[in-house]
C-alpha cells in the first residue's frame, strides 16, 4: 500500500469523529431544551462533516478503491480505530457534556498542531476541525462548569459522569510507532507533548466547575488505536451500518 | 403575565440582533431563551447564524428593551410641518457652487 | 414595555369602532404588530395557530429522527441532520413569535405535553423504512410548503416574519426528499418496492394535512376574515395533488388511489374519497404513535429539568458575585 502509517491514522482521526458525532446526533429531538437539540445537531455535524472529509482521503490514500463510506459502513468494529471515550453511551446530559469537554479539550490541541502538516489536504481539514473544536470546547465547558457549579443535583450527575469516564482517557496520548513515524515526516503533531497541556487545560476547568479529579489511573497498557473497544462500539455500528450491510451494492 | 408553568429552571427571552456584513447595520432576527447571556450568545450563534448569515452578534435580555407604543406613531416619528428648516430645500445656494 | 403584548381581561365585548378600524386595517393588507390594538378573539386564534405550528415542528423531529442513526451513507446522515436541526428551529422561530403575543413558551410546551393541545397529526405516522425520510421530505414538507407560502403573508407581523425565514429553509428538504425517492426509485428491486411501499402508506394522511373541507372546518371563516388564512383548504389540497401527481409519474411509482382520473376541463387531478374517520381517530390520540410521540416529548421535558434548573442557579449565583464584587 502506498502510504500504510498514514492511512493508518486518518482513520483514527475519521473514526473518533464520527463515532462521537454519531453519538451526539442520538440526542436529536430529546435534549433538555430546544435551543440544545440545536446546538447538539450544529457540532454533531462538524464532526461527520470532518470525518466525511478524513475517511474520503484515508480512502484514496489506500488506493483500493474505497471511498468514505465503505469505510464507514462497511469496517466490522475491530477495524475502526476509534478512541474508546467516544464510543461510551450518552447517558444523561452531564455525562454527555464530560464525554465532550474530554475530548473537545484533546481535539483543541491536537487540530492546533495539526493544521501544520506537511500534508497539504490534512492540514486544510486540520484548520476548518480547529475552528470548529474551539466553538465545542467553549460550548461543553460553559455547560461543565454549569453543572459543577449549578445544583446539588447537576453537581453530583457531573461528578459521577467524570468518574465514570475519566478512564477512558489515558488512551488519548499514547503515542505508537504509527505517531512516531508520521510526527518525524513533519505530518502529525507530536502527541505525547500535547498531554501536559491538556492536563492543565482539564484541570482549570474542573477546578472552575468545583468539581474533583478521580484519583483512578487512566488504562494506558490496551491497544487502544489497534481495534481494542468496548462492547458498545458494536451495538453502534450495527444500527449505523444496517442498509449498506442489508442492501449490498445499493446506492443511496 | 399568567404563568402556570412550575419548571423552577425558566429561562428568561432574549432578544437577537445579527449584522449580515461590515458596514451594515444590525438587525432584529428573532429571539432565544438563555438563563445568562454567555449562553443567550451561543443559542442566537447556533439558531440566527447557521446559514452563514452574521458577521457579528449582540443578545439583549428582552425585558431591558424599552419600545415606542402605536399611539405616539404620528406625533412622536413625524417632523413637525412647521419647521422647514429641517429640509435642505430651505438652504438656497448660488447656481453653479457645487456643495458636495 | 417590552415589545409585546399584554393579555387583555376577557372581553365580553370588544369595542365597536376598534374592531371596525382594525378589520379596516385587514383590509388594506396592513401588517399587525405586537403593541397594536387586536380583538381578544384575534390574539387567541393566532395563539392557538401559531403554538400548533410550533409544536409540530418540535413533534415532526421525531419520526424523521428515527432514522439519523441509520442514514445509509454519510451525506444522507448529514442531510437529514440538518434537516432535523431546522425543524427545531423553526419551532423555535414561530415559539418566540407566539411569545409576542404575551403568552410563556413554557405554558405552551406544558399544554402541548398534558394533551391539551394539537400538533399536524401527520407526524403520528410511524417511520418504517428509510424510503419514509424521502417520502416525507417530498410529501409532508411539499404540502407544507404549500401551507406556509400563504402564511407568509399573513396578517400578523412576527408570524409572516417567522414564515418568510423558514420557506427560504423549507425548499431545500422537499428537493431533497424527493431527490431520495427518485434514487430508489432507479435503484434496486427492493429499494424500488421500498418506495412504492412508502408512498402507499404516506399518500392519504399527507392529503389529510390540509384539513377537512372549509364547510367541514369551524376556524377557517374567521382565519380568512382576519387575513391569517387566505386560502381554504379544498383549494391547498388541490394545488398539491396536482403538482405531486407528476411527480411520482416522473419516478415511475403509482398513487395508490384507483379513482383518481384527470379532468380535462379544470385541469385538475380528481382524487377518489378521503376517509375522514381515520383522521379523527388520529386527531382525537388513537393513531398509531401518538402516545409514543407524547411520550418522548415529555421524556425529554423531564429528564431535562434538572439541566435547565442547574443553568438557572448558575447564572443566579453569578448575577450574585458580580453584585457582591461591586458593593
Amino acid at each position: 500500500m502506498a502510504d500504510a502509517s498514514l492511512f493508518e491514522y486518518l482513520q483514527r482521526l475519521g473514526d473518533d469523529r464520527l463515532v462521537l458525532g454519531h453519538r451526539l446526533s442520538e440526542w436529536c429531538g430529546h435534549g433538555p431544551i430546544l435551543e440544545e437539540d440545536i446546538a447538539l445537531a450544529n457540532i454533531s455535524l462538524d464532526f461527520i462533516g470532518q470525518a466525511n472529509l478524513l475517511l474520503g482521503l484515508a480512502g484514496t490514500v489506500e488506493g483500493k478503491g474505497r471511498d468514505a463510506d465503505a469505510l464507514a459502513y462497511l469496517r466490522d468494529p475491530v477495524d475502526f480505530r476509534n478512541v474508546p471515550l467516544v464510543e461510551q453511551p450518552n447517558g444523561d446530559y452531564a455525562a454527555t457534556m464530560t464525554r465532550s469537554f474530554l475530548f473537545d479539550a484533546f481535539d483543541y490541541l491536537l487540530t492546533r498542531d495539526l493544521q501544520d502538516s506537511g500534508h497539504p489536504e490534512l492540514a486544510g481539514i486540520a484548520a476548518k476541525a480547529h475552528k470548529e473544536a474551539t466553538y465545542h470546547l467553549r460550548h461543553s465547558s460553559e455547560w461543565l462548569v454549569r453543572f459543577g457549579d449549578g445544583t446539588e443535583e447537576s453537581h453530583r450527575r457531573a461528578q459521577d459522569a467524570l468518574d465514570e469516564l475519566w478512564r477512558w482517557t489515558g488512551g488519548l496520548f499514547l503515542a505508537d510507532e504509527v505517531d512516531q513515524a508520521l510526527h518525524a515526516r513533519g505530518l502529525a503533531p507530536d502527541l505525547a507533548a500535547l498531554e501536559p497541556e491538556w492536563k492543565g487545560m482539564v484541570s482549570e476547568l474542573i477546578g472552575r466547575a468545583t468539581l474533583t479529579l478521580p484519583p483512578v489511573q487512566p488504562i494506558t497498557a490496551r491497544g487502544y488505536r489497534r481495534g481494542d473497544h468496548t462492547e458498545h462500539l458494536g451495538h453502534l455500528l450495527a444500527e449505523m451500518q444496517i442498509l449498506p450491510r442489508s442492501h449490498p451494492g445499493a446506492e443511496w | 403575565m399568567a404563568d402556570e408553568s412550575t419548571d423552577p429552571g425558566q429561562w428568561p427571552l432574549w432578544e437577537v440582533f445579527t449584522q449580515p456584513g461590515d458596514g451594515k447595520p444590525h438587525e432584529h432576527a428573532g429571539s432565544v431563551h438563555a438563563p445568562d447571556a454567555e449562553l443567550a450568545l451561543q443559542n442566537a450563534r447556533d439558531v440566527y447564524t447557521r446559514r452563514g448569515e452574521a458577521v457579528s452578534l449582540w443578545v439583549v435580555p428582552s425585558a431591558a428593551i424599552t419600545a415606542s407604543s402605536p399611539s405616539d406613531a404620528g406625533p412622536f416619528f413625524e417632523p413637525g410641518n412647521d419647521t422647514p428648516y429641517r429640509h435642505p430645500q430651505f438652504y438656497k445656494v448660488p447656481r453653479g457652487v457645487k456643495v458636495f | 414595555m417590552t415589545p409585546r403584548q399584554t393579555p387583555s381581561v376577557p372581553a365580553a365585548q370588544e369595542d365597536p369602532g376598534k374592531l371596525a378600524e382594525f378589520e379596516a386595517r385587514i383590509a388594506r393588507g396592513e401588517t399587525i404588530e405586537p403593541k397594536d390594538w387586536m380583538p381578544e378573539r384575534y390574539r387567541k386564534q393566532l395563539i392557538r395557530m401559531m403554538s400548533q405550528h410550533a409544536h409540530s415542528e418540535v413533534v415532526g423531529m421525531l419520526p424523521e429522527g428515527n432514522w439519523i442513526t441509520r442514514a445509509p451513507s454519510l451525506r444522507r446522515k448529514m442531510v437529514l441532520l440538518a434537516k432535523v436541526q431546522d425543524e427545531a428551529g423553526h419551532g423555535l422561530y414561530i415559539y418566540c413569535g407566539t411569545e409576542t403575543l404575551g403568552v410563556d413558551r413554557s405554558e405552551l410546551v406544558d399544554q402541548l405535553l398534558a394533551g391539551k393541545a394539537k400538533y399536524s397529526s401527520i407526524f403520528n405516522y410511524p417511520t418504517l423504512s428509510w424510503a419514509d425520510i424521502g417520502t416525507i421530505g417530498w410529501l409532508v414538507d411539499g404540502a407544507a410548503i404549500v401551507n406556509q407560502t400563504m402564511l407568509a403573508k399573513a396578517s400578523y407581523g412576527p408570524y409572516a416574519r417567522a414564515m418568510i425565514r423558514i420557506c427560504k429553509e423549507e425548499n431545500f428538504h422537499k428537493r431533497q426528499g424527493y431527490e431520495l425517492i427518485a434514487t430508489l426509485s432507479r435503484g434496486t428491486p427492493a429499494q424500488k418496492a421500498m418506495a412504492q411501499d412508502s408512498l402507499n402508506r404516506w399518500w392519504w394522511p399527507s392529503l389529510m394535512m390540509f384539513g377537512p373541507s372549509d364547510k367541514d372546518s369551524p376556524n377557517s371563516a374567521e382565519l380568512m376574515k382576519w387575513g391569517v388564512k387566505r386560502k381554504s383548504n379544498d383549494d391547498l389540497r388541490q394545488r398539491f395533488i396536482n403538482l405531486t401527481v407528476p411527480q411520482a409519474q416522473a419516478v415511475g411509482l403509482t398513487i395508490p388511489d384507483p379513482d383518481l382520473h384527470y379532468d380535462e376541463a379544470s385541469g385538475d387531478w380528481i382524487p377518489g374519497p378521503i376517509n375522514w374517520d381515520e383522521f379523527h381517530q388520529v386527531l382525537a390520540g388513537n393513531g398509531p404513535c401518538n402516545r409514543q410521540r407524547m411520550e418522548a416529548r415529555r421524556r425529554a421535558h423531564e429528564e431535562g429539568a434538572w439541566v435547565r434548573a442547574a443553568a438557572a442557579a448558575y447564572a443566579a449565583k453569578q448575577q450574585g458575585r458580580r453584585g457582591a464584587a461591586a458593593a
